[in-house]
């Protein structure tokens, strides 16, 4: 392999990127050996961004590229060989709150990043991240948040872990734009990020991987 | 005669006609010498000509009043006693330097009956408890920017407005207003004014209208009382950074961002066409409302949401062209700018000193006084975390480190980060309290 995908869609040329798994489909390359190299160029996607070379749009971009790759190679995939994953993690914006930008984020560099991510959208009541822990028994969760109102939900859903019992089974990352130090405190929550790439980290950290 | 005025001796001459409080009666002499000290503080701050008697206490508190009185957000929106009770009891209590116009509230029947999208206010689709969220969407498509850039007003009218407010839909069948020249035409072009769906929008916004005056009778009877009792209004008018009016407004952050990629030159041409409409719109606001400041809140330009190359090609150019212009006409400036704009600094050197105020968020505050503190008057940096669930001690200590640092030898504004739509009794007095006495300038 030429590795050409890898350095188009991490340099966001979405024509070559489109041209060239067309072109390779016809001649009838693997689809799996393409969608390799889409993983290995969401890393450098990944990498670009935590070093500060790529910014929100650069990911935005590359996002879109990617889901034109995956349409076009889907087809040509045989189902249920679903690559393994690092881990489960359970994303939401809390209660009250319908931002979805930075959670959207979130969960596109979670995936990429090889975690199994289960998204449970905006407005989460606190119920159903507890029920979802339960459900999944996944171990990390990362609360979204835009307002200062999701201060409260988020403690209240810490608090609501608590009750449930299963704190102590579950790391809980918080995020957003006015979250700091101060509302992790607040929170209760083991700690905060303050970009997708930090998610990430925190995640690795809690369940392993590179 | 105006024309030759240079922009110092326009802005001189709205400062005075701020300062001049026409039609305001004061409830006595300390209201009036309250009121005019207030302006004066802003103005030393800004203009950064002398250090002001003391660092000014601006707060863009929001839906923050009616929380700290046990009004909730959606009574606030529908009850507008109910808003400007809290408002009015907020300035009392707390008395900073400035009000902050409970108008940007909004009333929550207008945007019912309006039946609009683009916004989510509490009872509709978020909870009474909440204030009103942005719904992102692509409100303009990837491919009407053509049709934006041919005549903005006639997008707005016939494509924007009937996409963001349901009961606008019909406008779509009317045809563009230009259309309308001679005789022979003017007979047809009211046909569309007779369609019964096109009729029906038409009421929609003869009702919404109705209740806007309704809305702002109370607003402006409030606005004079609490002018009479020393606080003036903290903005005259309002504009948005060219870049944002898209990004925000109209293609949507995701969408807007991609456009960067795929139609950067579209980008480009529009955010030109709309920097003219953004200056009239700031400029008419200040000038009806004879105060000089422009209120520019700034958001897609911030750290991280572009890169130094973008900011430098699609947001910096106009933004900087709506504030000259701003600038030119006598107007200040007031940059509200969330997130942080730590990589952005070195271009605000650009702006003329003394020209404009900005109200910096998660910034650096060190790296700004250093930066461009000898020219521009910065503000703000106390985080809404702590203040929601810090202390009064925490907070003293947190603003006497801005008043140390970013307020020395004047040229800084004591406020929030952002748009505060809840509050904490203890830590806003200690942070009003506090920077009015450690505060003075010796």
């Amino acid at each position: 392999m030429s590795k050409e995908l890898v350095k188009f869609l991490s340099d966001l040329q979405e024509q070559e990127a489109l041209e060239f798994v067309g072109k390779a489909l016809e001649k009838g390359v693997d689809p799996v050996d393409l969608l390799g190299e889409t993983k290995e160029a969401m890393n450098i996607v990944g990498q670009r961004f935590a070093t500060g070379e790529y910014f929100i749009p650069d990911l935005i971009f590359s996002g879109e590229i990617l889901k034109q790759i995956v349409q076009m190679l889907e087809p040509h995939l045989k189902k249920g060989k679903e690559a393994e994953r690092l881990g489960k993690v359970i994303v939401g914006t809390v209660a009250g709150d319908i931002h979805d930008i930075g959670k959207d984020l979130v969960v596109f560099m979670l995936d990429v990043s090889g975690f199994e991510v289960l998204d449970l959208g905006i407005d989460v009541p606190v119920q159903k991240f507890v029920d979802s822990i339960k459900e999944t028994g996944s171990s990390v969760v990362a609360l979204s948040g835009f307002l200062t109102l999701a201060f409260q939900n988020m403690k209240n859903t810490v608090d609501a872990v608590k009750a449930a019992g299963l704190r102590d089974k579950v790391k809980i990352m918080i995020g957003g734009g006015q979250i700091d130090n101060e509302v992790k405190i607040f929170t209760g929550a083991d700690a905060y990020g303050k970009d997708a790439m930090e998610a990430v980290k925190l995640a690795k950290g809690w369940i392993g991987g590179r | 005669m105006e024309k030759k005025m240079s922009a110092a001796e326009k802005r001189e001459a709205r400062f005075q006609t701020w300062i001049s409080a026409q039609g305001v009666q004061f409830q006595s002499p300390e209201a009036e010498a309250t009121y005019k000290a207030a302006i004066m503080r802003l103005k030393d701050a800004v203009q950064m000509e002398k250090v002001p008697d003391r660092v000014p206490v601006l707060l863009l508190a929001t839906f923050m009043p009616p929380y700290l009185y046990g009004v909730t957000p959606y009574e606030a929106m529908y009850d507008t006693d109910k808003l400007l009770f809290a408002h009015k009891r907020f300035l009392m209590d707390y008395r900073p330097d400035f009000s902050l116009g409970p108008a940007l509230m909004g009333a929550g029947k207008i945007f019912e009956i309006l039946d609009y999208k683009q916004y989510r206010w509490p009872g509709h689709g978020i909870p009474e408890t909440s204030g009103y969220q942005c719904v992102e969407g692509e409100y303009m498509l990837a491919e009407d920017y053509q049709v934006l850039i041919d005549d903005p007003s006639d997008f707005w009218v016939r494509t924007w407005m009937p996409r963001v407010f349901g009961a606008l839909e019909p406008l779509k069948n009317l045809s563009s207003f230009t259309d309308m020249w001679e005789i022979v035409v003017v007979s047809l072009q009211m046909i569309a004014f007779g369609i019964p769906p096109v009729q029906s929008a038409l009421k929609a916004l003869m009702d919404a209208g109705n209740e806007a005056m309704a809305f702002i009778q109370k607003i402006m009877g409030f606005e004079m009382e609490v002018r009479g009792m020393g606080f003036p209004a903290s903005i005259g008018g309002a504009a948005k950074a060219p870049f944002d009016i898209i990004a925000d407004t109209l293609r949507g952050t995701r969408g807007m961002m991609i456009d960067m990629y795929r139609q950067p030159d579209m980008v480009l041409k529009a955010v030109e066409r709309l920097t003219p409409i953004a200056i009239k719109q700031g400029v008419g606001g200040a000038t009806m409302n004879g105060n000089p400041i422009v209120f520019i809140p700034l958001h897609k330009g911030a750290d991280g949401f572009m890169s130094d190359e973008q900011f430098k090609k699609f947001y910096w150019p106009t933004l900087k062209a709506l504030i000259l212009g701003l600038v030119d006409t006598g107007c200040v400036p007031f940059l509200f700018c969330e997130g942080s704009y730590n990589t952005r600094l070195n271009y605000l050197k650009e702006l003329p000193k003394g020209s404009c105020f900005w109200i910096f968020d998660r910034t650096d505050m060190a790296k700004a006084k250093k930066t461009i503190g000898d020219k521009i008057c910065i503000g703000g940096n106390v985080p809404s975390g702590l203040i929601l669930t810090g202390t009064a001690e925490k907070v003293k200590a947190y603003c006497k480190d801005l008043i140390d640092v970013a307020g020395k030898g004047g040229g800084y504004i004591m406020a929030f980060g952002t748009a505060m739509d809840e509050g904490k009794a203890e830590t806003v007095h200690a942070m009003v309290d506090f920077t009015k006495e450690y505060g003075v300038y010796k």
